[in-house]
């Protein structure tokens, strides 16, 4: 009896073996790769526990004693350094920069991500065009990407900004919404490009010819054979770029061309912050470690991603 | 390789064109003017004004105005001070270039060598060092950068300066040392670097790892030679390729990115100068600061080009 026992103990350390043995989509796949990546998940616990605290958080317990703008002149109250109440010390107004801070975290959050959505539409749907609707089309976008290029991001950004801003669009009047498009209307050309390059490679493999020969449309071949499968890099590029629309708002913030005061965005509280750096430098400290955190969180995430998603890099 | 060079070369003027052509229509889509203020000026003011400047002429002819004169190198009045644009331009890129330049050779020193001893240290305590300031250099913003080196290095321990250039204002004061004031030098100069720095320094980490990696490294080793020579002779000197064909980017980005720590630090640079004409509505100037950084990306994308199809016969081109 004895030995049967000893024999039957291997297959418990077998387990894993066998359950890599089991069919996995590429999806399920890309998971796992991406929670074995400590630096990832570490950032995408961070990145989610501060976006509770900024969007839940700021309405409920001591995250949301204060106000955004809430002013407080009492003495001694103004340019403190962080205590007990004022985790992150005040301003110049007597306001509390951990509330101040939490809506501009908020801010890059929605701009972030308001914009990469943007440029998803824009980009698939212009790349797209470009691979499928032939040469003239093709070469439209080419050229027009390469003109973009041509130009500096955040001086064309600056541009754009100014004439959203200075024209009354009907409809769209929130500052917010007005910010993501003029980092949009400049930032879409990658991930067109990146579609473009996707669907012209896809369009030549093996499944999507077999797909064409058993007869189904192009409009099937398209969206069920091509678009998934240009999702990895695209779903890479939008992470990346989540990061890059963020320091786009914090530094259009920070020249002082940024959503309008009161309301505070991170760039606007590094640049007030930076004006009184000689009396309180806690008031540009905070707000510029939250860009960083937030930078280096969507970084991580995006290498993440990417060493997931891409299996050449295994 | 010829035609290639030919039309690659004449491809710069549409794109010119075309930039020209945007930034045009986007400064006047804006309503309001440079002479828009809240106190009206007397109606004779502003007509002699708008005459100088020929704003009151219809737009297509400003428009063509504009095209004719900047292809001649004429880039039009600035509404402040009434100053030639392409002195502006002189003047601030004169600074800005040395900002640029510095921070080049600082990005250059600093990212080869952090590169080349993470490679040399492979998974070693150096090299997350390494990876680390890369990694913090390439994500987190100049300017946030910026601001805590001010923080540190200016209210803390108040060693350096952060108001204006510390350089040279004129090309004349080049080798005046009197003109230098290094307190003011270092911290734009190092925030300026950080984010070429830490590219240089992945570039250079990956590359010097392939090199290392290869059969007559072994061979080196196998036959005796010395790892210094080793390291320098054979690994350093073919591990810079790579680097090399970063370069170029890198400067470009260096003098055309520099607006905002130019900014931060009060210095008057083209960058300063095209974000204080995009607030003012300074037209002439925006068109000429555009033009100005659009053909220096233009030129060293264009310079990369050609290098590839010159270094590499591999590329072949229609």
């Amino acid at each position: 009896m004895a030995a049967p026992r000893s024999i039957a103990a291997p297959p418990l350390l077998f387990d894993e073996d066998v359950s890599v043995g089991r069919q996995r989509g590429l999806w399920s796949d890309a998971w796992r790769r991406l929670f074995k990546n400590k630096l990832a998940v570490i950032a995408i616990v961070v990145l989610t526990l501060i976006a509770l605290t900024a969007f839940v958080g700021a309405h409920v317990g001591p995250t949301g004693r204060y106000a955004p703008n809430g002013q407080d002149y009492t003495a001694g109250h103004r340019q403190i350094g962080p205590t007990m109440s004022h985790w992150f010390g005040t301003d110049q107004l007597g306001r509390d920069i951990f509330s101040r801070a939490l809506e501009g975290v908020r801010i890059s959050l929605q701009i972030g991500l308001g914009t990469q959505l943007v440029v998803l539409i824009i980009g698939v749907a212009v790349g797209s065009a470009a691979a499928l609707g032939g040469k003239w089309s093709d070469n439209l976008l080419m050229r027009f990407t390469d003109i973009t290029y041509a130009f500096p991001d955040l001086l064309a950004i600056l541009l754009v900004r100014s004439v959203l801003f200075g024209r009354d669009i009907p409809i769209i009047t929130d500052a917010k919404v007005l910010i993501i498009l003029s980092i949009a209307l400049v930032n879409w050309t990658t991930i067109a490009r990146l579609v473009r390059g996707q669907m012209l490679s896809l369009a030549e493999r093996d499944y999507v010819l077999a797909a064409r020969a058993l007869g189904a449309s192009r409009w099937r071949v398209v969206t069920q054979h091509m678009l998934p499968n240009t999702l990895g890099p695209v779903i890479v590029a939008i992470t990346f770029g989540i990061p890059f629309a963020i320091f786009a708002e914090a530094a259009l913030g920070f020249l002082g061309l940024g959503v309008p005061p009161p309301t505070a965005s991170l760039g606007t509280l590094v640049n007030t912050g930076y004006g009184d750096i000689q009396r309180n430098v806690w008031e540009v400290v905070f707000p510029a470690g939250s860009v960083a955190l937030l930078m280096l969180a969507f970084t991580f995430i995006g290498d993440g991603l990417r060493d997931a998603l891409d299996p050449r890099t295994r | 390789m010829a035609t290639y060079a030919i039309r690659r070369v004449l491809w710069v003027i549409p794109v010119l064109w075309a930039v020209a052509t945007i930034t045009f229509v986007l400064m006047h889509l804006v309503p309001g003017g440079p002479f828009t203020q809240d106190k009206k000026l007397p109606p004779a003011v502003t007509d002699a004004l708008e005459r100088r400047y020929h704003f009151d002429q219809p737009l297509w002819k400003q428009y063509s105005l504009f095209l004719w004169n900047s292809s001649h190198g004429d880039l039009g009045l600035s509404v402040r001070g009434d100053r030639e644009v392409s002195d502006v331009i002189r003047h601030g890129f004169f600074v800005t270039a040395q900002l640029g330049t510095m921070g080049f050779v600082v990005a250059v020193v600093l990212g080869m060598t952090l590169g080349t001893l993470s490679a040399l240290n492979h998974n070693g305590p150096l090299d997350y060092l390494g990876v680390g300031f890369s990694t913090i250099g390439a994500s987190v913003p100049n300017f946030i950068l910026g601001s805590f080196l001010v923080v540190l290095f200016a209210v803390n321990i108040q060693i350096f300066k952060v108001l204006g250039w510390g350089g040279p204002l004129q090309v004349s004061d080049i080798f005046d040392s009197s003109a230098y004031d290094w307190r003011k030098l270092v911290l734009p100069v190092v925030a300026i670097s950080a984010l070429p720095a830490s590219f240089i320094a992945r570039v250079t980490r990956a590359s010097v790892l392939e090199v290392l990696s290869q059969d007559y490294i072994r061979t080196a080793r196998a036959k005796g030679l010395a790892e210094s020579r080793v390291v320098l002779r054979h690994t350093i000197k073919n591990a810079l390729i790579p680097t090399l064909t970063v370069m170029g980017p890198i400067a470009a980005n260096l003098v055309t990115g520099s607006f905002i720590i130019e900014t931060m630090f009060a210095i008057n640079g083209v960058g300063k100068e095209s974000i204080d004409a995009i607030v003012r509505r300074d037209y002439q100037v925006i068109l000429g600061t555009t033009l100005f950084y659009t053909m220096i990306v233009t030129f060293a994308n264009l310079a990369v080009d050609l290098a590839y199809a010159a270094v590499d016969p591999r590329i072949r081109y229609r």
